[in-house]
Protein backbone atom coordinates (compact mmCIF):
# COMPACT_ATOMS: atom_id res chain seq x y z
CA UNK A 1 0.00 0.00 0.00
CA UNK A 2 2.17 3.31 -1.24
CA UNK A 3 1.29 6.57 0.40
CA UNK A 4 3.75 8.07 -2.43
CA UNK A 5 5.33 9.91 0.88
CA UNK A 6 7.57 9.22 3.73
CA UNK A 7 7.77 11.59 6.84
CA UNK A 8 11.49 12.67 7.32
CA UNK A 9 12.87 11.48 10.21
CA UNK A 10 13.66 12.47 13.69
CA UNK A 11 16.34 14.56 13.48
CA UNK A 12 18.72 13.60 16.19
CA UNK A 13 20.93 16.92 15.74
CA UNK A 14 17.74 18.71 17.41
CA UNK A 15 15.99 16.35 20.31
CA UNK A 16 18.18 15.90 23.46
CA UNK A 17 20.22 12.55 23.43
CA UNK A 18 18.27 9.54 25.47
CA UNK A 19 20.18 9.53 28.43
CA UNK A 20 21.15 12.95 29.67
CA UNK A 21 23.30 12.63 33.04
CA UNK A 22 23.08 15.89 34.40
CA UNK A 23 19.38 15.52 34.87
CA UNK A 24 18.84 12.70 36.99
CA UNK A 25 16.17 10.82 36.49
CA UNK A 26 17.40 9.61 32.78
CA UNK A 27 19.93 7.44 33.52
CA UNK A 28 17.12 4.53 34.88
CA UNK A 29 14.69 5.82 31.92
CA UNK A 30 16.26 6.78 28.62
CA UNK A 31 16.60 3.56 26.79
CA UNK A 32 20.41 2.30 26.27
CA UNK A 33 20.17 0.37 22.98
CA UNK A 34 19.80 1.68 19.41
CA UNK A 35 16.10 2.17 17.95
CA UNK A 36 15.25 -0.28 15.65
CA UNK A 37 14.43 1.94 12.65
CA UNK A 38 10.85 0.49 10.64
CA UNK A 39 9.97 1.31 7.18
CA UNK A 40 6.87 3.83 7.47
CA UNK A 41 4.08 1.35 6.94
CA UNK A 42 -0.04 2.80 7.06
CA UNK A 43 0.63 2.03 10.91
CA UNK A 44 3.16 4.91 11.12
CA UNK A 45 1.65 7.31 7.80
CA UNK A 46 -1.87 7.18 10.08
CA UNK A 47 -2.53 8.89 13.28
CA UNK A 48 -5.08 9.97 15.90
CA UNK A 49 -7.90 12.37 14.21
CA UNK A 50 -8.59 15.80 16.73
CA UNK A 51 -10.32 18.61 15.04
CA UNK A 52 -12.03 21.56 16.61
CA UNK A 53 -14.58 19.43 18.17
CA UNK A 54 -12.19 17.89 20.37
CA UNK A 55 -12.29 22.08 22.05
CA UNK A 56 -14.58 23.46 23.80
CA UNK A 57 -15.36 27.27 23.99
CA UNK A 58 -13.58 28.25 26.43
CA UNK A 59 -10.43 25.51 26.31
CA UNK A 60 -7.61 28.51 24.86
CA UNK A 61 -8.52 30.57 28.04
CA UNK A 62 -6.82 29.46 31.06
CA UNK A 63 -7.55 32.44 32.93
CA UNK A 64 -11.28 31.64 32.50
CA UNK A 65 -11.51 27.57 31.96
CA UNK A 66 -11.18 26.94 35.48
CA UNK A 67 -12.43 30.27 36.83
CA UNK A 68 -14.62 30.19 40.18
CA UNK A 69 -16.39 33.43 39.92
CA UNK A 70 -12.52 35.87 40.04
CA UNK A 71 -9.74 35.98 37.89
CA UNK A 72 -6.09 33.95 38.59
CA UNK A 73 -3.22 36.02 40.41
CA UNK A 74 -0.34 37.04 37.88
CA UNK A 75 0.58 38.14 35.01
CA UNK A 76 -1.88 37.50 31.99
CA UNK A 77 -0.42 36.88 28.50
CA UNK A 78 -1.04 35.84 25.22
CA UNK A 79 0.80 32.98 23.46
CA UNK A 80 0.69 31.89 19.85
CA UNK A 81 2.80 30.84 17.18
CA UNK A 82 2.59 29.05 13.67
CA UNK A 83 2.60 25.56 13.66
CA UNK A 84 4.19 24.14 10.56
CA UNK A 85 6.75 21.55 9.09
CA UNK A 86 9.80 21.30 8.32
CA UNK A 87 9.57 22.85 5.04
CA UNK A 88 7.43 25.83 5.80
CA UNK A 89 4.40 24.36 5.21
CA UNK A 90 1.73 25.52 7.86
CA UNK A 91 -0.33 23.12 9.42
CA UNK A 92 -3.29 23.14 10.04
CA UNK A 93 -6.33 21.66 12.10
CA UNK A 94 -3.32 20.54 14.56
CA UNK A 95 -4.54 19.91 18.21
CA UNK A 96 -1.89 21.38 21.20
CA UNK A 97 -2.66 20.99 24.42
CA UNK A 98 -0.89 23.02 27.30
CA UNK A 99 -0.31 22.76 31.11
CA UNK A 100 1.63 24.82 33.08
CA UNK A 101 1.98 25.77 36.89
CA UNK A 102 0.37 28.79 38.52
CA UNK A 103 2.27 32.01 38.86
CA UNK A 104 3.25 31.17 41.63
CA UNK A 105 5.16 28.34 40.46
CA UNK A 106 2.70 25.68 41.69
CA UNK A 107 0.96 22.88 39.68
CA UNK A 108 -2.63 22.13 41.04
CA UNK A 109 -0.92 18.09 40.21
CA UNK A 110 -2.07 16.53 44.04
CA UNK A 111 2.17 14.95 43.89
CA UNK A 112 3.67 19.20 43.64
CA UNK A 113 4.17 19.42 47.45
CA UNK A 114 5.83 23.11 47.16
CA UNK A 115 5.12 25.47 49.58
CA UNK A 116 3.31 28.10 47.46
CA UNK A 117 -0.57 28.90 47.17
CA UNK A 118 -2.49 26.70 45.00
CA UNK A 119 -4.96 29.60 42.80
CA UNK A 120 -8.92 28.50 43.25
CA UNK A 121 -9.19 30.43 39.91
CA UNK A 122 -6.54 28.90 38.15
CA UNK A 123 -6.07 25.09 36.82
CA UNK A 124 -3.41 25.47 34.16
CA UNK A 125 -4.22 23.05 31.48
CA UNK A 126 -5.70 23.92 28.05
CA UNK A 127 -5.94 22.89 24.37
CA UNK A 128 -6.83 24.64 21.13
CA UNK A 129 -6.50 23.57 17.32
CA UNK A 130 -4.54 25.67 15.07
CA UNK A 131 -6.57 27.57 12.74
CA UNK A 132 -6.58 27.24 8.44
CA UNK A 133 -3.23 29.26 8.30
CA UNK A 134 -1.26 26.48 11.04
CA UNK A 135 -1.81 29.09 14.15
CA UNK A 136 -2.84 28.97 17.22
CA UNK A 137 -3.51 31.34 20.55
CA UNK A 138 -3.93 30.95 24.02
CA UNK A 139 -4.61 33.43 27.24
CA UNK A 140 -3.00 32.07 30.05
CA UNK A 141 -0.89 33.47 33.16
CA UNK A 142 3.20 33.46 32.93
CA UNK A 143 4.17 30.28 34.58
CA UNK A 144 6.61 31.10 37.95
CA UNK A 145 9.72 28.59 38.29
CA UNK A 146 9.93 26.10 40.80
CA UNK A 147 12.13 24.25 43.11
CA UNK A 148 12.63 20.80 42.09
CA UNK A 149 14.81 17.79 43.73
CA UNK A 150 17.26 17.39 40.70
CA UNK A 151 19.92 18.81 42.47
CA UNK A 152 20.75 21.47 45.38
CA UNK A 153 19.02 24.69 44.62
CA UNK A 154 17.64 23.12 41.40
CA UNK A 155 14.87 25.47 39.72
CA UNK A 156 12.72 24.99 36.81
CA UNK A 157 12.78 27.85 34.28
CA UNK A 158 9.23 29.22 33.51
CA UNK A 159 8.50 27.51 31.06
CA UNK A 160 4.50 25.56 29.44
CA UNK A 161 4.15 21.90 28.12
CA UNK A 162 2.95 21.73 25.16
CA UNK A 163 1.92 18.45 23.62
CA UNK A 164 0.91 17.93 19.70
CA UNK A 165 -0.54 15.06 17.29
CA UNK A 166 0.14 17.05 13.61
CA UNK A 167 -1.03 14.44 10.67
CA UNK A 168 0.63 11.00 11.43
CA UNK A 169 1.89 9.26 14.78
CA UNK A 170 5.79 9.98 13.61
CA UNK A 171 4.41 13.80 14.03
CA UNK A 172 3.89 13.41 17.97
CA UNK A 173 5.86 16.28 20.07
CA UNK A 174 5.57 16.49 23.19
CA UNK A 175 7.80 19.69 24.40
CA UNK A 176 7.94 22.93 26.46
CA UNK A 177 7.78 26.55 25.73
CA UNK A 178 10.63 28.74 28.01
CA UNK A 179 10.51 32.34 28.08
CA UNK A 180 13.32 35.12 26.39
CA UNK A 181 16.07 35.86 29.29
CA UNK A 182 15.20 34.01 31.89
CA UNK A 183 18.51 33.42 34.00
CA UNK A 184 18.01 30.23 35.03
CA UNK A 185 17.82 28.93 31.13
CA UNK A 186 21.73 28.14 31.28
CA UNK A 187 21.41 26.30 34.69
CA UNK A 188 18.26 23.86 33.49
CA UNK A 189 19.65 20.09 33.17
CA UNK A 190 16.64 19.40 31.00
CA UNK A 191 17.24 22.89 28.69
CA UNK A 192 20.58 22.14 28.67
CA UNK A 193 20.01 18.54 27.45
CA UNK A 194 19.31 20.01 24.18
CA UNK A 195 22.35 19.96 21.60
CA UNK A 196 23.59 23.89 21.94
CA UNK A 197 22.26 24.59 18.47
CA UNK A 198 18.78 24.01 18.59
CA UNK A 199 17.59 25.05 22.45
CA UNK A 200 16.83 28.84 21.10
CA UNK A 201 13.96 26.61 19.31
CA UNK A 202 12.37 26.34 22.23
CA UNK A 203 12.83 30.31 23.57
CA UNK A 204 9.40 32.12 22.68
CA UNK A 205 9.90 35.22 21.78
CA UNK A 206 8.39 38.80 23.42
CA UNK A 207 5.99 40.07 20.58
CA UNK A 208 4.48 43.52 20.12
CA UNK A 209 2.42 42.42 17.76
CA UNK A 210 1.05 39.60 19.44
CA UNK A 211 0.23 41.90 22.63
CA UNK A 212 -2.81 43.49 23.33
CA UNK A 213 -2.35 47.35 24.59
CA UNK A 214 -3.48 47.65 28.39
CA UNK A 215 -4.29 44.36 28.52
CA UNK A 216 -1.56 41.26 28.11
CA UNK A 217 2.20 40.42 26.70
CA UNK A 218 2.12 38.79 23.80
CA UNK A 219 4.57 35.86 23.22
CA UNK A 220 5.06 33.79 20.17
CA UNK A 221 6.05 30.60 19.76
CA UNK A 222 6.45 28.72 16.82
CA UNK A 223 6.56 25.05 16.34
CA UNK A 224 8.23 22.79 13.84
CA UNK A 225 6.88 18.93 13.26
CA UNK A 226 8.84 16.50 11.18
CA UNK A 227 7.46 17.18 7.24
CA UNK A 228 7.54 14.76 4.38
CA UNK A 229 10.64 13.57 3.24
CA UNK A 230 11.43 14.80 -0.81
CA UNK A 231 11.69 11.49 -2.27
CA UNK A 232 8.39 9.39 -2.81
CA UNK A 233 8.26 5.88 -1.29
CA UNK A 234 8.28 3.44 -3.70
CA UNK A 235 5.17 1.05 -3.97
CA UNK B 1 14.17 21.32 5.16
CA UNK B 2 14.57 24.72 5.56
CA UNK B 3 13.56 24.67 8.99
CA UNK B 4 14.76 22.17 12.25
CA UNK B 5 12.16 20.29 13.92
CA UNK B 6 10.78 22.10 17.87
CA UNK B 7 13.66 19.87 19.91
CA UNK B 8 11.29 17.12 22.52
CA UNK B 9 11.71 17.91 25.76
CA UNK B 10 10.64 15.25 28.78
CA UNK B 11 6.58 14.94 29.74
CA UNK B 12 7.71 15.50 33.61
CA UNK B 13 5.93 14.38 36.16
CA UNK B 14 2.78 16.65 36.38
CA UNK B 15 1.28 16.05 33.34
CA UNK B 16 -1.88 14.25 34.20
CA UNK B 17 -4.45 17.34 34.80
CA UNK B 18 -3.15 18.17 31.09
CA UNK B 19 -3.14 14.78 29.33
CA UNK B 20 -5.36 12.59 31.65
CA UNK B 21 -7.42 14.52 33.84
CA UNK B 22 -10.77 12.40 34.65
CA UNK B 23 -8.57 9.30 35.09
CA UNK B 24 -6.69 11.08 37.67
CA UNK B 25 -9.83 12.98 39.29
CA UNK B 26 -9.10 16.70 37.48
CA UNK B 27 -12.20 18.62 37.00
CA UNK B 28 -11.67 18.54 33.02
CA UNK B 29 -12.91 16.56 30.50
CA UNK B 30 -9.92 14.54 29.24
CA UNK B 31 -8.93 13.74 25.24
CA UNK B 32 -9.22 10.15 25.49
CA UNK B 33 -8.90 7.14 28.05
CA UNK B 34 -7.85 3.39 28.52
CA UNK B 35 -10.94 2.40 27.03
CA UNK B 36 -11.27 2.36 23.30
CA UNK B 37 -12.91 -1.07 22.05
CA UNK B 38 -16.85 0.28 22.67
CA UNK B 39 -17.67 1.80 18.65
CA UNK B 40 -16.10 -1.69 16.91
CA UNK B 41 -19.02 -4.06 17.92
CA UNK B 42 -17.29 -6.57 15.50
CA UNK B 43 -14.21 -6.84 17.59
CA UNK B 44 -12.85 -9.15 19.68
CA UNK B 45 -12.91 -7.57 22.80
CA UNK B 46 -9.32 -7.68 24.86
CA UNK B 47 -7.79 -6.12 28.19
CA UNK B 48 -4.12 -4.92 27.47
CA UNK B 49 -1.89 -4.85 30.96
CA UNK B 50 1.28 -4.60 32.41
CA UNK B 51 3.76 -2.30 34.29
CA UNK B 52 7.10 0.18 33.17
CA UNK B 53 10.06 -0.85 34.67
CA UNK B 54 13.02 1.17 34.83
CA UNK B 55 16.61 0.29 35.34
CA UNK B 56 16.63 -0.42 38.84
CA UNK B 57 13.69 -3.10 38.07
CA UNK B 58 11.09 -0.56 39.90
CA UNK B 59 7.70 -0.10 38.53
CA UNK B 60 7.60 3.77 37.08
CA UNK B 61 4.20 5.35 38.65
CA UNK B 62 4.50 8.55 36.36
CA UNK B 63 4.56 7.43 32.88
CA UNK B 64 1.39 8.00 29.86
CA UNK B 65 1.03 5.39 27.39
CA UNK B 66 -0.86 5.86 23.85
CA UNK B 67 -2.18 3.54 21.58
CA UNK B 68 -2.62 3.76 17.96
CA UNK B 69 -4.63 1.02 16.30
CA UNK B 70 -6.88 -0.38 13.63
CA UNK B 71 -10.00 -1.74 14.33
CA UNK B 72 -10.62 -5.41 13.67
CA UNK B 73 -11.17 -5.26 10.29
CA UNK B 74 -7.48 -3.63 9.66
CA UNK B 75 -8.35 -0.32 8.69
CA UNK B 76 -7.29 2.95 10.66
CA UNK B 77 -9.69 6.10 11.07
CA UNK B 78 -7.32 8.25 9.42
CA UNK B 79 -7.64 9.84 5.90
CA UNK B 80 -4.35 8.11 4.75
CA UNK B 81 -6.29 4.85 4.45
CA UNK B 82 -8.58 4.67 2.10
CA UNK B 83 -10.69 2.14 3.24
CA UNK B 84 -11.12 4.63 6.61
CA UNK B 85 -12.76 2.51 9.94
CA UNK B 86 -16.46 2.28 8.95
CA UNK B 87 -17.23 0.97 12.86
CA UNK B 88 -16.42 4.54 14.36
CA UNK B 89 -13.78 3.29 15.94
CA UNK B 90 -11.12 5.88 16.45
CA UNK B 91 -8.42 3.29 17.12
CA UNK B 92 -6.45 6.54 20.18
CA UNK B 93 -6.21 5.31 23.67
CA UNK B 94 -4.34 7.06 26.33
CA UNK B 95 -3.80 5.96 30.28
CA UNK B 96 -1.40 7.32 33.00
CA UNK B 97 0.74 4.77 35.22
CA UNK B 98 -0.25 6.57 38.50
CA UNK B 99 -3.91 5.36 39.76
CA UNK B 100 -3.79 1.02 39.47
CA UNK B 101 -2.17 -0.38 42.53
CA UNK B 102 1.32 -1.35 41.74
CA UNK B 103 1.74 0.80 38.43
CA UNK B 104 -0.18 -1.14 36.38
CA UNK B 105 -2.13 0.13 33.49
CA UNK B 106 -4.72 -1.23 31.36
CA UNK B 107 -6.50 -0.41 28.14
CA UNK B 108 -9.78 -2.04 27.00
CA UNK B 109 -9.85 -2.78 23.48
CA UNK B 110 -10.57 -4.93 20.43
CA UNK B 111 -7.78 -6.64 18.66
CA UNK B 112 -6.56 -5.01 15.53
CA UNK B 113 -7.37 -6.88 12.35
CA UNK B 114 -4.47 -7.76 10.09
CA UNK B 115 -3.98 -4.51 7.34
CA UNK B 116 -3.39 -6.20 4.79
CA UNK B 117 0.03 -5.33 3.72
CA UNK B 118 2.09 -8.49 4.90
CA UNK B 119 2.26 -7.23 8.70
CA UNK B 120 1.08 -9.58 12.07
CA UNK B 121 -1.80 -7.61 13.65
CA UNK B 122 0.19 -5.06 16.14
CA UNK B 123 -0.85 -1.85 17.81
CA UNK B 124 1.55 1.13 18.40
CA UNK B 125 3.05 2.53 21.52
CA UNK B 126 3.56 5.99 22.76
CA UNK B 127 5.37 6.31 25.74
CA UNK B 128 6.41 8.81 27.54
CA UNK B 129 7.29 9.69 31.45
CA UNK B 130 9.69 12.02 33.45
CA UNK B 131 13.48 11.29 32.84
CA UNK B 132 12.55 10.54 29.09
CA UNK B 133 13.41 12.86 26.95
CA UNK B 134 12.20 11.62 23.68
CA UNK B 135 8.82 9.65 23.88
CA UNK B 136 9.56 6.04 23.21
CA UNK B 137 7.70 4.57 20.12
CA UNK B 138 6.79 0.15 20.14
CA UNK B 139 4.58 -2.13 19.04
CA UNK B 140 2.38 -4.87 20.61
CA UNK B 141 2.32 -8.05 18.67
CA UNK B 142 0.15 -11.05 19.90
CA UNK B 143 0.78 -14.51 21.46
CA UNK B 144 -1.62 -16.22 19.67
CA UNK B 145 -0.54 -14.73 15.76
CA UNK B 146 2.76 -16.86 16.35
CA UNK B 147 2.68 -17.69 12.79
CA UNK B 148 1.77 -14.57 10.92
CA UNK B 149 4.48 -12.81 13.74
CA UNK B 150 6.79 -15.12 11.41
CA UNK B 151 6.22 -13.18 9.03
CA UNK B 152 6.13 -10.22 10.00
CA UNK B 153 8.64 -7.84 8.16
CA UNK B 154 8.84 -5.42 11.28
CA UNK B 155 9.89 -8.32 13.83
CA UNK B 156 12.05 -9.61 11.15
CA UNK B 157 14.38 -6.55 11.77
CA UNK B 158 14.57 -7.14 15.55
CA UNK B 159 17.87 -9.69 16.88
CA UNK B 160 15.68 -12.35 17.56
CA UNK B 161 16.68 -12.67 21.16
CA UNK B 162 14.93 -9.75 21.41
CA UNK B 163 11.40 -10.63 19.90
CA UNK B 164 9.78 -11.22 22.92
CA UNK B 165 10.10 -8.19 24.41
CA UNK B 166 7.29 -7.31 21.71
CA UNK B 167 4.73 -9.76 22.10
CA UNK B 168 2.00 -9.60 24.90
CA UNK B 169 1.19 -12.69 26.27
CA UNK B 170 -2.79 -14.25 25.93
CA UNK B 171 -4.46 -15.29 29.49
CA UNK B 172 -7.66 -16.46 29.06
CA UNK B 173 -9.78 -16.00 32.53
CA UNK B 174 -13.11 -15.34 33.66
CA UNK B 175 -13.00 -11.81 33.50
CA UNK B 176 -12.21 -12.17 29.59
CA UNK B 177 -8.92 -11.93 27.55
CA UNK B 178 -6.08 -10.31 29.16
CA UNK B 179 -2.43 -9.89 27.46
CA UNK B 180 0.30 -9.02 29.75
CA UNK B 181 2.29 -6.22 27.97
CA UNK B 182 5.53 -4.97 30.47
CA UNK B 183 7.75 -2.85 29.19
CA UNK B 184 11.26 -2.41 30.19
CA UNK B 185 13.34 0.83 29.64
CA UNK B 186 16.40 -0.69 30.22
CA UNK B 187 18.24 -3.77 31.57
CA UNK B 188 18.38 -7.58 29.94
CA UNK B 189 14.47 -7.67 29.14
CA UNK B 190 14.93 -4.17 27.49
CA UNK B 191 12.30 -3.26 25.21
CA UNK B 192 12.65 -3.06 21.27
CA UNK B 193 12.26 0.51 20.83
CA UNK B 194 11.15 1.99 17.33
CA UNK B 195 11.91 4.87 15.20
CA UNK B 196 10.56 5.33 11.77
FE1 LIG C 1 6.98 21.61 34.42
Amino acid sequence: MSKGFVFSPRDWDSHPPQIHPGYKSTPLRGPTKPLVVLPQTLSELTGPVYGQDAVGPLDHDLTKLAAKGGEPNGERIIVAGLVSDENGRPAPNILLEVWQPNAAGRYIHTDDQHDAPIDPNFMGAGRCVTDADGRYRFITIKPGAYPWGNHYNAWRPNHIHFSLFGPSILTRLVTQMYFPGDPLLELDPIFQGVPAASRHLLVSKLSIELSEAEWALGYEFNIVLRGRAATPMES
Amino acid sequence: MALKQTPSQTVGPYFSYGLTPEQYGYDYKQLADNNLGEADGNGQRITIRGQVFDGNGATVRDAVLELWQADSQGRYAHPEDPRGSNTGFKGFGRTGTGTLPENYYEFHTIKPGAIGDGQAPHITVVLFMRGLLNHAYTRIYFSDEAAANDADPGLALVDAARRNTLIAQRQENPAGIIYQFDIHMQGEQETVFFDA
